[in-house]
């Protein structure tokens, strides 16, 4: 695939999913995680392990959902994936106590995915991160993701609705957000 | 206290499916600058009705072109912050191509103030410069550019900033224009000597303390 047809997947794909197709919303997700793993990877290579690399591109795509709202749908979306990136790369790599890295301004289309054999490997910064929610929340999180029960089903064994359930997942993510950020800060 | 969610570790794979969960399309950071400046605006305009107002002349100054010049500058400066503060707001916002907009208005500034030398005797230069408002204009403009820096600064926390210390500054500029343009609707000092010399100065102080607090809250 092109560089030029790609960034119009992507920005159709989330056109879309900013439309309300959270199936669209997945697929654009899912196909930016091989480049975000890409980048992480490289800055990791010298550094770290794979697992940090893949803590980073947990809060990459944390950034990107949390954040969506201030792409404008009439421009190209690779721009401003790769300026997301580039800020959270920063981000995450203070936070793990390096004063200064340099992230070269490369262009998110040019980069060469890398999503081989690391289909296994896990995170667990934000496995500690999730838990500092509070209950219902965790268990809400803990359903969707580890346990890979839809919203709905969510909703129907916590006996909640599904409205309470979208509710408390936002506010979870939101929160999760402010957690990656307090401990940028205290760097 | 920190728990493990499951003692088992999430794969990426796993937080997309939780991400996509949360799909719900977000407000753009563009209508939330509009509810912004919405806000600003009416929590300065109360202000500034309730407790400064207009000029008692303000029938007859609306007739003067130096009145209404204070207008023209800083409804521009207002105008091209808020323009500049959508962009700046955004992780991809360069300072390359929109920054001329933000010289607009220092730029008819100094030339209403160069008009202005040439039109004074040089005997009048002084008064028209120093004046008696010089202070008014140093508290009340950072005053009723309180609540719509709250306003903005609020709305760029939906934003992602690259740089949350120039997007705060940025935010300041955008509220001093508000304050501005009421503030010279009471001030009688139309000059542009006295425009030139004391708004950019009050308008400086906003920015700062926008950078200042900019740096601490807009880090996303």
């Amino acid at each position: 695939m092109t560089a030029a047809s790609k960034d119009a997947d992507w920005t159709e794909l989330m056109r879309a999913a900013l439309a309300g197709d959270s199936g669209a919303y997945r697929q654009f997700l899912l196909a930016v995680t091989p480049y975000i793993r890409s980048v992480a990877r490289k800055r990791c290579a010298t550094y770290a392990a794979d697992g940090e690399a893949e803590d980073v591109v947990q809060e990459v795509l944390l950034a990107i959902h949390l954040k969506r709202g201030t792409w404008d749908p009439s421009r190209s979306i690779g721009p401003w994936t790769g300026a997301i990136i580039r800020n959270k790369i920063i981000d995450a790599f203070r936070r793990r106590g390096r004063r200064r890295i340099d992230v070269p301004i490369e262009d998110v289309m040019d980069i060469l995915p890398a999503a081989e054999q690391t289909s296994e490997i896990s995170a667990r910064e934000i496995d500690t991160l999730l838990g500092q929610l509070k209950l219902p929340q965790r268990e809400i999180v803990r359903s969707i993701s580890l346990d890979g029960r839809s919203v709905q089903q969510t909703a129907a064994r916590l006996c909640m609705s599904e409205g309470a359930v979208r509710v408390s997942l936002h506010r979870a993510l939101k929160t999760l957000g402010a957690l990656y950020r307090r401990g940028t800060d205290e760097d | 206290m920190v728990h493990s969610i499951a003692g088992v570790q999430m794969k990426t794979d796993q937080f997309v499916e939780l991400l996509s969960g949360d799909a719900a399309p977000p407000r753009t950071l563009q209508s939330v600058l509009i509810l912004a400046g919405a806000g600003g605006a009416a929590s300065a305009a109360a202000l500034f009705f309730a407790a400064i107002g207009f000029r008692p002349d303000i029938a007859e100054a609306l007739g003067s072109p130096r009145f209404l010049f204070k207008f023209v500058i800083t409804l521009s400066l207002a105008i091209t912050a808020c323009v500049a503060a959508a962009r700046f707001g955004r992780p991809d916002g360069q300072m390359t191509r929109k920054a001329f907009l933000l010289v607009i208005a220092p730029a008819l500034l100094l030339c209403s103030a160069l008009v202005e030398l040439f039109a004074l005797p040089e005997s009048q230069w002084m008064p028209h410069l120093v004046d008696h408002n010089a202070r008014f204009c140093l508290t009340l403009i950072p005053l009723l550019a309180i609540g719509p820096l709250g306003c903005f600064l609020a709305a760029l926390r939906h934003g992602a900033p690259s740089n949350p210390g120039l997007a705060g500054a940025i935010a300041g500029l955008a509220a001093s224009g508000f304050a501005a343009t009421l503030y010279a609707a009471n001030c009688n000092d139309d000059s542009p000597l006295f425009v030139v010399t004391w708004y950019p100065m009050a308008i400086v102080l906003v920015s700062f303390a926008g950078y200042l607090i900019g740096r601490r809250v807009l880090r996303w």
